[in-house]
């Protein structure tokens, strides 16, 4: 399969998008909404639940699943205020000492008139410096396209785990050839160039862990449920010294 | 692809700057000739309209610092071609040609007006600032050292983002970045960013929105979309004036905007400001 193949797969439209992990992971789910600055963004749902028992903080970009909704979630491209609600709800966890599960999913942050008046580069900013010295155990996972500085404001965290159809790069293959080449005709080329393939992840070192797809999505949900049950306890067990040193070096790394 | 190949785009030529060097003296704003001995005199800003030109770190640096007091830090670290992506080897090599440097960020410690600090100036004329490994690299142990030696950190940006040609690696930069600067801020230390022509993407959306204090050049493109991505995106023109400096400050993004001429007065009273306590006090027992 080519990087390409994986780029069609990771957009599939029968693609589980961020709302089925939570689903399917976790129990208890409640929504919270808002940023408390500007707005409710519908592209990034956060909120509590529980993982056999222990409270977590959940968020999830969603591209949203019928045309009505895709729209009303502008694709899963999230909003400024999208990006400051994931953080609000990360220190809300931070306070309590919960962990956040994250899970990434969207092409990349919206290109909009709004975003930009917004602060969309600035909202991204604040998450990557806040997330860094969050003291609490983050985790994301990279579930279908993660697209950029808009994935990387939510996947700043302990551990970073990738589905192996998922996606994550600097910029979009149709991005990438039509700057660089000025010829879009040339993704797939770009796509191989760029390494973005959950494979690629784990030998780059910017993923622990890649869910396997071949055996359906209940056995990926399972799978990611039985980790996080082994790792989360781990992590809270660590200090929040040794906690945010392990992860400042895990970044420094690269 | 040939060797010989003529550059398709502005990133491949190594930068706008090495296009205009012969013709510079011909403001691209108002149109207005400047000769030449005048634009230097007046460090690079048009006379006639005050289009601010861009220009390199050297030249930054020269402005800014006081005479001889620039060291600079990492000036050998230089980048390779990590995932193997054709043509970058070249472009490294033309952008060093076209830049006279070995990266696109120059670090190094200084004194303004009496005043240390850490400083890093990003290059306009090496791959247009872009962000891979070693531009990461570098901005990541300025910090760390000024971390260290309890110093600020002023920087001047200019980029057009992170250099896809290293792929996912240059997006680890942003949050390597970032978190470096954190450890600063959180010691206490000052970080002031002055974003110039332009400011955009993963710089935007990591290390140039962070600084305690945000100070932009005159009419600078700061953003984090590019312009043309947001009219295909929104199918509309986009209005007269957005993402300019002028239209950051309006939004609340920026703190202040200040003129070439009176950067280096304005930075050395905001260092004044904020040195470290236990500088002050080191200075007070002196």
């Amino acid at each position: 399969m080519s990087a390409y193949d994986k780029v069609l797969l990771a957009r599939a439209k029968d693609r589980p998008t961020g709302m089925s992990y939570i689903e399917n992971i976790f129990s208890a789910f409640v929504e919270l909404h808002g940023d408390r600055r500007f707005g409710d963004d519908p592209a990034i749902v956060g909120g509590l639940a529980e993982l056999e028992g222990m409270p977590v903080t959940v968020i999830a970009m969603e591209k949203g699943g019928d045309m009505k909704e895709k729209v009303r979630r502008n694709f899963g491209s999230p909003n400024p205020e999208g990006y400051r609600k994931a953080l609000r709800l990360m220190k809300q966890a931070e306070k309590f000492h919960r962990p956040v599960v994250c899970f990434v999913d969207t092409s990349g942050a919206y290109c909009g008139l709004g975003a930009e008046e917004r602060g969309q580069g600035q909202a991204i900013a604040e998450n990557l410096l806040e997330m860094i010295d969050l003291k609490t155990p983050v985790v994301s996972i990279l579930v279908g396209e993660g697209g950029s500085g808009g994935a990387l404001a939510m996947a700043v965290a302990d551990q970073v785990w990738i589905l192996e159809n998922a996606v994550y790069s600097v910029i979009s293959p149709e991005g990438c050839a039509s700057i660089l080449w000025k010829d879009p005709k040339r993704v797939k080329d770009a796509a191989d160039c760029l390494h973005i393939t959950a494979q690629d992840m784990a030998e780059l070192g910017v993923v622990e862990k890649v869910i396997p797809e071949e055996e359906g999505f209940d056995c990926a949900y399972a799978q990611i449920k039985e980790e996080l049950c082994a790792l989360l306890p781990s992590l809270l067990a660590l200090t929040p010294e040794e906690l945010l040193e392990k992860r400042y070096q895990r970044f420094r790394n690269f | 692809m040939g060797l010989f190949r003529s550059p398709q785009n502005e990133l491949e030529k190594g930068g706008k700057e090495a296009e205009d060097q012969g013709i510079r003296n011909s403001c691209p704003k108002c149109g207005v000739q400047l000769p030449l001995t005048d634009l230097q005199e007046n460090l690079n800003v048009c006379s006639a309209c005050g289009y601010h030109f861009r220009i390199g770190p050297r030249e930054r640096i020269f402005h800014i610092c006081d005479e001889g007091t620039f060291a600079e830090l990492d000036g050998d670290l230089m980048s390779r071609d990590l995932l193997d992506f054709p043509g970058y080897d070249q472009k490294l090599r033309n952008a060093k040609l076209a830049s006279r440097e070995k990266e696109g960020v120059l670090c190094g410690t200084a004194e303004i007006s009496g005043r240390p600090c850490a400083i890093f100036c990003m290059d306009p004329n090496f791959m247009m600032g872009s962000m891979g490994t070693v531009v990461g690299e570098k901005i990541t142990r300025l910090f760390e050292y000024a971390t260290g030696h309890s110093l600020p950190v002023v920087g001047f940006t200019v980029s057009g983002g992170a250099r896809m040609q290293e792929g996912i690696l240059s997006l680890m930069q942003m949050a390597k970045t970032s978190a470096a600067l954190k450890k600063h801020s959180d010691a206490g230390n000052f970080y002031l960013t002055v974003l110039t022509d332009p400011t955009l993407g993963g710089i935007t959306a990591s290390f140039a929105m962070d600084g305690d204090v945000i100070m932009a050049e005159p009419g600078a493109t700061i953003g984090f979309a590019g312009a043309r991505v947001i009219e295909q995106t929104i199918r509309k023109k986009l209005p007269q004036g957005f993402q300019t400096a002028e239209f950051l400050l309006e939004h609340g993004f920026v703190d202040l905007i200040v003129p070439r001429s009176e950067q280096k007065q304005a930075i050395a009273w905001l260092l004044q400001v904020h040195t470290a306590k236990e500088r002050r006090e080191q200075d007070e027992r002196l």
